[in-house]
């Protein structure tokens, strides 16, 4: 049991992190748990729906300062800040699964190809990636949500604008990476001994190149995942984002707690800003972790438990311990000597 | 004045790695005396390149040193513990009391500095030098160490000098401080046998002319009985026997060092062995149509704008009859591995005529090729990387029966699978490990199983033993000519080692510059080189005896100063 675990993804490196790089680690994951669970639970934990205005037909009122039966105030809208933030994670998610699953399965299925057979086609789609690359990637999601949305946004039209908005911007990140894994790998003798063997080009691309080239990808992952909601709330507060009525967005809420800041109403500005920064901070931590922990130069590791010269100062043998040698202290296991804190302090 | 330069007593080593802690070095003693070589030998993972980097204090963050390690000043005033050395005091010791010369000479110098440079950057370390003492000290010891011209070569950049050059120059910056010992970890690995000689000469100039005691450690026993004075022999982290260079090689006590020394090639063992099979085969063997023949054979990789393609065959001729092992021997750049990449379809032909299995591959499809694919194997170089690192040994093997619809799957080609890894001796049940489970020489064997799954009737190794460690390279090579025996498949054997390619080999071809220099049986090409080029190739190739080794030295100088 303990083996399978083991193997899991983030599991595993949260076994293998030590020191800084395991609090880094650990504090992504728990803001990312939080996220995650406050999205899933939105229901249940926010008091109000996003879109809510009034309860038992008593209006909430606008700009209201927290109060008991709204613990972070309402908005300039009369909306109820505490479930605006709550529902809001759950806008992120949407968005962030949605743009990544449509920008990696194209991105990858570009760069395999364009990476495998090079050439022509893959001069093209490198220089048309690095196009999109020269355009501000904000700018960029205005056009697109302008194009497939059109003004229009209730829930699905506005998500799926924003995610494919931001799937424009990623497709060329995606395709960079497992374009030069692939021109990589390509070249690695266990793809030639396949191509000797005679195997199709499909059969090297997917069995042997990909598999391989698909390492980075989770790193990729964590970082855009925290981009998008950047882009998200970048679009929100431009004025390009949700209905309020639609669902519950962090973007927008900042956009309309503009004039708040300066007539002293911080409630509505300061919590869907910090749930944004909290989130992206939490998952670009998990992500820039995985990434030293993934490179064996980058990781730092316990240093090591035998360290027979400690033993052998510390330790009263008769006989005199030098004579028994290194490592030749067949009773005295360092580990049985040190405490935890002990090989902490050597490290 | 002290007589030993380093000491080494009771050193261990311990490496924090993902899987626990590792044991690399485990009670080692050693001394150097001024002036003196010593060899630390053994094979890969047993711990004499940590012993050496741990006189310098190179270690890395993971590793726990124990012990002592007593390094004297050059002048012998003092010595001091490299061990509890801190930074600051280990930069000072490291260039003025030892210097290092590293495997690679490539990746040892920085190409965007030019040598003089960066043989001035390690005097400026250790001292206050103007721009002209210390370019004038660069030049000084650039002649020394035999780069012609240094005047001007001195503001050269590596890349304009060849790899043997470039290894005087990293010489020639671990001399400059002129340390009391230096620490030479494989320094003629990379390069070619010819340039090896010349460098092992330089080496030994070294301690002859500077004084310089030198670490040298390498895998080559022929490396080591044509410097080393004393020899030391690791296994597993314990210097299992220590010895003067004539008593080791003649007389050694150790059951591994015999084991070692019994494991490395000699010429001339093959040719009984040729001489039998040549007997043994049929009348019209020599009139049947060979397998591989190649005529006016010509290719050339085309140049970047504006430059001249490169040509890397040219005009060879040869050709391999049914179940013959033909070996092709030449250096690095001699064009060898292309004309295995060739017949394999691996690279273009773009002139003259190869016939693969009476196949032509001058303009060959690929669609029209596949078929023939199946009656060829073909086994690299690096057993590491020849394996998807994702698929278990039972896939790989797989992976022909399947391509060519022997299987449908990997599981439905187990049984089979299972007969292969049996025939090249390893337990059926390895095959549900995943490459890196595997040892070098497991891997190779494994490599050699997938190339024969489908029975091809031709044979092409890259060089399938130059990654193994030298005992592993006698049991592989013993497998190749039992399999060859067995499945009777013509070879194609590439090697840039004349010893290995004479095992195996029943006729031998030699490669210098894209052109076949000579060919023949061992006998004749071994036996009785008529090509300069292959005299000086054979005289080149050390021996592992120091006595046979110091004779063929003086006739290699007798045959360079002949040219």
């Amino acid at each position: 049991m303990r083996e399978f675990w083991g193997r899991l993804p983030v599991i595993h490196q949260l076994r293998q992190s030590v020191g800084l790089q395991r609090g880094m680690l650990v504090t992504g994951l728990v803001i990312t748990g939080v996220f995650l669970l406050t999205a899933l639970l939105a229901p249940l934990l926010a008091p109000y729906g996003f879109g809510q205005l009034r309860a038992d037909g008593v209006a909430f009122g606008a700009q209201q300062p927290p109060s008991s039966a709204h613990p972070l105030g309402t908005t300039v809208g009369g909306y109820d800040v505490l479930s605006r933030v709550i529902w809001g994670a759950q806008t992120a998610i949407f968005v962030i699964v949605v743009a990544v699953l449509l920008s990696i399965f194209a991105g990858v299925l570009l760069g395999l190809v364009s990476g495998y057979f090079g050439g022509t086609l893959d001069r093209i789609l490198v220089v048309v990636c690095d196009a999109i690359y020269a355009f501000p990637s904000l700018l960029l999601a205005i056009v697109m949500s302008i194009v497939i949305s059109g003004g229009e946004s209730n829930l699905i039209g506005g998500v799926l604008a924003a995610a494919i908005s931001i799937t424009v911007v990623f497709i060329p990140q995606y395709f960079r990476v497992i374009r030069a894994e692939t021109v990589r790998i390509k070249a690695e003798a266990y793809v030639e001994s396949a191509k000797v063997l005679g195997a199709s080009n499909a059969r090297v691309m997917f069995r042997h190149v990909l598999r391989n080239a698909t390492r980075t990808l989770p790193l990729i992952f964590t970082l855009n995942a925290s981009e998008a909601i950047l882009t998200l709330a970048g679009l929100g507060f431009l004025g390009f984002g949700i209905e309020p009525t639609s669902a519950a967005e962090w973007g927008y809420d900042l956009n309309k707690s503009l004039s708040d800041v300066t007539s002293g109403i911080w409630w509505t500005a300061l919590f869907p800003g910090l749930a944004i920064v909290l989130v992206v901070l939490g998952i670009t931590l998990v992500g820039e972790s995985l990434n030293d922990l993934a490179d064996p130069r980058l990781r730092g590791r316990r240093a090591s438990e035998q360290a027979p010269g400690t033993v052998a100062e510390i330790s009263v043998v008769p006989g005199g311990a030098l004579t028994a040698g290194p490592g030749g202290l067949g009773g005295l296991e360092p580990t049985a000597m040190l405490g935890d804190e002990g090989r902490e302090a050597q490290a | 004045m002290s007589d030993t330069v380093v000491s080494i007593e009771n050193l261990a080593v311990t490496f924090a790695t993902d899987a626990g802690d590792v044991t690399a070095v485990d009670g080692v003693s050693l001394s150097v005396a001024r002036g003196e070589v010593l060899a630390i030998v053994g094979e890969s993972g047993s711990g004499k390149t940590v012993t050496a980097k741990t006189i310098l204090g190179l270690l890395p963050e993971t590793a726990t040193a124990d012990g002592a390690v007593y390094l004297g000043t050059r002048d012998g005033s003092g010595e001091s513990n490299v061990i509890t050395l801190d930074k600051r005091q280990l930069r000072a010791v490291r260039g003025r009391d030892v210097a290092m010369v590293f495997q690679e000479p490539s990746t040892a110098l920085n190409p965007v500095y030019t040598v003089g440079w960066q043989i001035a950057e390690g005097l400026r370390a250790h001292g206050t030098y103007s721009k002209r003492q210390a370019r004038a000290k660069a030049i000084d010891i650039l002649g020394r160490v035999g780069i012609p011209d240094p005047a001007s070569r001195v503001d050269y950049y590596p890349h304009q000098f060849s790899g043997g050059q470039k290894q005087r120059v990293v010489i020639a910056m671990a001399l400059v401080l002129d340390p009391g010992l230096i620490v030479a970890d494989e320094p003629t690995t990379a390069l070619d046998v010819t340039v090896q000689a010349e460098i092992l000469d330089l080496l030994r100039r070294c301690r002859d002319e500077f004084g310089t005691a030198i670490v040298l450690i390498t895998h080559n026993m022929g490396v080591v009985a044509d410097l080393a004075d004393r020899v030391a022999v690791m296994y597993e982290g314990k210097v299992v026997e220590e010895a003067d260079a004539i008593t080791l090689f003649s007389n050694p006590q150790d059951e591994y060092t015999k084991r070692l020394l019994a494991a490395v090639p000699h010429v001339g063992q093959g040719t009984v062995h040729a001489a039998s099979r040549a007997e043994g085969r049929a009348l019209d063997w020599a009139e049947q149509k060979p397998v591989v023949l190649a005529e006016g054979l010509h290719i050339s990789y085309p140049g970047r704008l504006g430059r001249p393609a490169f040509v890397a065959v040219d005009g060879v001729d040869l050709e391999i009859r049914a179940g013959e092992v033909l070996g092709l021997v030449g250096e690095s750049g001699s064009g060898k591995t292309t004309i295995g990449r060739a017949i394999a379809g691996l690279t273009r032909v773009t002139g003259g005529s190869l016939s693969v299995l009476g196949h032509e591959m001058r303009g060959m499809k690929e669609r029209h090729f596949k078929p023939v694919r199946s009656e060829i194997g073909f086994v690299f170089q690096d057993p590491a990387s020849s394996f998807n690192p994702l698929l278990t040994i039972a896939d790989c093997v797989a992976e022909p029966l399947i391509i060519h619809h022997y299987a449908s799957s990997a599981a439905d080609a187990r049984a089979r699978v299972n007969e292969l890894l049996e025939a090249v001796q390893l337990p059926s049940a390895y095959g549900d490990r995943y490459p890196h489970e595997l040892s070098g020489g497991q891997r190779q064997r494994a490599s050699l199983a997938r190339a024969l799954a489908l029975k091809p009737s031709l044979l092409i190794a890259d060089e399938p033993t130059s990654a193994l460690d030298v005992s592993v390279q006698a049991r592989v090579l013993e497998l190749f000519a039992e399999l060859q025996r067995e499945f009777g498949f013509a070879a194609l054997f590439i090697s840039h080692d004349l010893a290995v390619v004479d095992l195996v080999a029943d006729r031998i071809a030699v490669l210098y510059k894209g052109k076949l220099v000579e060919e023949g049986t061992g006998l004749e090409v071994l036996g009785a080189p008529r090509h300069p080029y292959t005299q000086r190739l054979l005289a080149s190739l050390p021996v592992p005896d120091p006595r046979e080794q110091a004779e063929r030295r003086e006739a290699l100088a007798r045959l360079r100063g002949a040219d």
